[in-house]
């Protein structure tokens, strides 16, 4: 006989981890399935974990999480082909305890999470991948898996198989992701030694320093880098629209390897040892981007439905929050004795609407068309403000007014008046 | 018809590091796995279930943690599953292994007569094959090691005809159970697992037994105390001093590559250039 659970959970990355925990802890029966090895093993993120998502669920996460680095220094860096100029905050308050952000290692953390997952009643299956959705009608009923005698009965579906989501696909929930609403990113773990990390960054204990980065890196295609100080290693990496490396012909990797090689990086990773490669998909499409979020008897939670804010670097936090709501909504329906239609499922998409979640995809719902249409911002921008910086700081008899008067001089010839007062408000308009 | 299987917790071995420093195993962040050649040992077990019928017992000694290898052979089909797990056996060589082992067996049949013990050729992260023969003696059981293939049981007449790999050849060997063997790889890859079964992994109890359920008589024959060998020095080998060589090729399309490289081989082998070219004609 096919097994029935209330609801199963697809994927067991920080958007399923969550439903299944809420859902679970609630005492609805819940099945996840996770087509990795263990869950995890598969995922790939920077990593940053912000804990405020997280604290909501589960307070005494820092108890036993396996967390690298509490995060004191903030880096900003704008890059041209030898320099960079930028901002760098830093502050003890980030030192007083609960910490808000942490670096992690994902295949670590998702493993922590789906024990607390599995201690909270539901039951996880790994190593088994759901091929298609079962439907009756509109509805959908159950999955099928990969395996023999796959079929399973449920409810509701949440769908947290992560960007590019074949289930919601398949299903014609969604059409074809478009290369322009996906970010392709590489990243690299460079392992070394505790007290290397420490003089170089400049932190004792467990703290830890994030260097984010624009510019030249990226070739003038829309993206950033990134590097985050772990407990015993280093992450590096970098992730542009897919799109544009479509355009460009540069490979992700090419690109890494220039990248760790400019000057102001190189340093920084030197004498590491490179412990794992890794390359993901993020859905960057932003507000405009998103797919329905839920209909008969499924909903959609994380990067499968476009969940990620890409100006801010934050994912996880928005695919715990998704996650957290959907469970949410069911067990209120459940307890109120009510269906998981379509018509009651709504509640899932007012729950967003009022949370960050929602504000936040729809605050930023032009920026990636901006980045689109205006490459500039990835290379001319970050070479005039290098050369501004070198101008000014460079005492060479020549009299500040002139240099100030050469420095708009230069921005003017490349850029034109017209075209950076129309830059500004482009960039005003989309973060408004 | 009662078969144990023995299996092991291992770590990955294709994934360990060396400290670059200390130039010690890494074993941190490395996954665990159920060691390749007893998959080898419970696939052969369980065709031999399908085929004869009867009841299949997954076995093993290990940390708490190792019960994820025996779960994962439930999902394969295995029947019952029985983690020995206790303090006293921290440290144990095959020597201390074999004896827990042995003791755990003999509790197994209690229940029900064991008639065959399979276990993997050796493990990947100890290299011995010595527990396997081990169990056997102290269960004074017939052994047969390196066995690629089960050929037919006759639960009868209580006989096994197996085939054994070695050098130059295969045998074909016969005899009477019970009897424990050890496997290598065949053609006996492991199945994928029904969905039914990961249910039943998922949900299934394991038992675990500390020393006592598992009927240890004598504590000083186990563990460290138990364990006559002494490992005097671990060390990385320095890695081979041979580079790889980049061969640099006017184009990627596969007739390029495959001339540029025989040329390449040639110019450095010609007596291998000469010896293709006689049989080519
Ligand atoms: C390089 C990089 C850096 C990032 N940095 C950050 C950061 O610093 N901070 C941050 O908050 N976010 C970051 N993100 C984004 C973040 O990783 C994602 O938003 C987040 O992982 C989304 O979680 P999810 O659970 O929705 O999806 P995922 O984590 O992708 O999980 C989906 C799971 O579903 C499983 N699955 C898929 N299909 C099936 C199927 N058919 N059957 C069974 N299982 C299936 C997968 O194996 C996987 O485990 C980063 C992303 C990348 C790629």
């Amino acid at each position: 006989m096919a097994e029935k659970f209330d609801v199963i959970v697809v994927g067991a990355g920080p958007s399923g981890n969550s439903a299944a925990y809420t859902l679970a802890k609630a005492g609805l029966s819940v099945l996840q399935i996770e087509r990795g090895e263990s869950p995890g093993s598969k995922n790939v993120q920077g990593a940053i974990l912000y804990s405020d998502a997280l604290e909501r669920m589960i307070p005494d996460f820092r108890d036993d999480a396996p967390l690298e680095r509490h995060i004191i220094e903030q880096r900003m860096w704008v890059l041209d082909d030898e320099s960079y100029i930028g901002s760098h905050y830093r502050s003890d308050a980030f030192n007083k305890e609960p910490y808000n952000r942490y670096t992690m290692i994902r295949s670590q953390f998702d493993k922590w999470f789906s024990e607390r997952v599995k201690a909270a009643g539901a039951l996880v299956i790994c190593e088994t991948t759901v091929s298609h959705l079962l439907l009756d009608g509109e509805r959908v009923i159950g999955v099928m898996t990969d395996r023999q005698g796959g079929e399973i009965y449920a409810d509701a579906v949440i769908l947290a198989d992560g960007v590019n989501s074949l289930l919601a696909k398949k299903a014609g929930f969604h059409p074809e992701l478009q290369p322009k609403d996906v970010a392709l990113a590489v990243k690299e773990i460079h392992f070394m030694p505790q007290e290397l990390i420490e003089q170089r960054f400049n932190v004792k204990g467990t703290e830890g320093v994030v260097i984010e980065m624009v510019g030249k890196i990226t070739k003038g295609m829309m993206g950033t880098g990134f590097l985050y100080t772990n407990s015993e290693s280093v992450t590096i990496g970098v992730g542009c629209m897919l799109s544009d490396f479509k355009k460009q012909g540069t490979t992700p990797y090419a690109l890494l390897e220039e990248m760790k090689a400019h000057p102001a990086i190189k340093p920084l990773i030197q004498g590491g040892e490179m412990k794992e490669y890794t390359a993901h998909l993020i859905p960057e499409g932003g507000y405009n981007a998103m797919p329905p979020i839920y209909g008969e008897g499924w909903m959609i939670v994380g990067d499968a439905g476009m969940f990620v804010n890409a100006v801010h670097r934050e994912g996880s936090n928005l695919a715990m929050t998704t996650g957290m709501h959907a469970a949410e909504t069911l067990i209120e329906l459940k307890n109120e004795g009510k269906a998981f239609s379509a018509a009651n499922l709504k509640r899932y998409q007012a729950k967003l609407d009022e949370s960050f979640v929602m504000k936040d995809m729809k605050k930023y719902k032009n920026m990636p068309d901006v980045f689109h249409s205006n490459p500039q911002f990835f290379n001319d921008y970050p070479e005039m403000l290098s050369n501004a910086a070198r101008t000014m700081l460079t005492v060479d008899g020549v009299d500040k007014k002139s240099k100030e008067r050469e420095i708009r001089g230069t921005f003017r010839r490349r850029r034109s008046l017209f075209g950076l007062l129309g830059d500004t408000f482009k960039l005003w308009r989309a973060f408004e | 018809m009662h078969i144990v299987v023995c299996i092991k917790q291992v770590p990955d071995s294709a994934q360990i590091r060396v400290h670059p420093v200390t130039n010690t195993i890494m074993r941190q962040g490395v996954p665990a796995i159920v060691n390749p050649y007893d998959l080898y040992a419970l696939e052969e077990a369980l065709r031999l279930k399908d085929q004869y019928g009867g009841r299949v017992t997954v076995l093993t000694m290990g940390p708490p943690m190792a019960e994820a290898a025996l779960r994962k052979a439930i999902s394969y089909g295995a029947d019952d599953a029985v983690l020995v797990t206790d303090r006293v056996f921290a440290g144990s060589d095959t020597l201390a292994t074999s004896y827990a082992l042995a003791s755990a067996i003999s509790q197994i049949s209690k229940d029900m007569p064991v008639d065959l013990v399979f276990t993997g050729k050796q493990t990947i992260d100890g290299d011995t094959a010595q527990v396997g023969p081990g169990v056997a003696k102290r269960l004074d059981m017939q052994l047969l090691t390196y066995v690629s293939k089960v050929r037919s049981l006759d639960t009868e007449n209580d006989e096994i005809v197996v085939e054994r790999r070695s050098e130059g050849g295969v045998q074909v060997l016969k005899t009477s159970t019970p009897c424990l063997i050890t496997v290598l790889e065949g053609n006996n890859e492991m199945r994928f697992a029904t969905m039914a079964n990961m249910f039943r992994a998922s949900r299934y109890p394991v038992k675990i037994w500390n020393k006592d359920e598992a009927g240890i008589e004598d504590v000083t024959k186990t563990g460290l105390k138990g364990s006559p060998t002494v490992v005097s020095k671990v060390f990385a080998p320095t890695p081979r001093a041979v580079k790889a060589e980049i061969i640099q090729c006017e184009s990627n399309e596969p007739g390029d590559l495959s001339v540029t490289l025989l040329a390449k081989m040639f110019n450095k082998h010609p007596k291998l250039e000469k010896e293709i070219a006689k049989r080519a004609v």
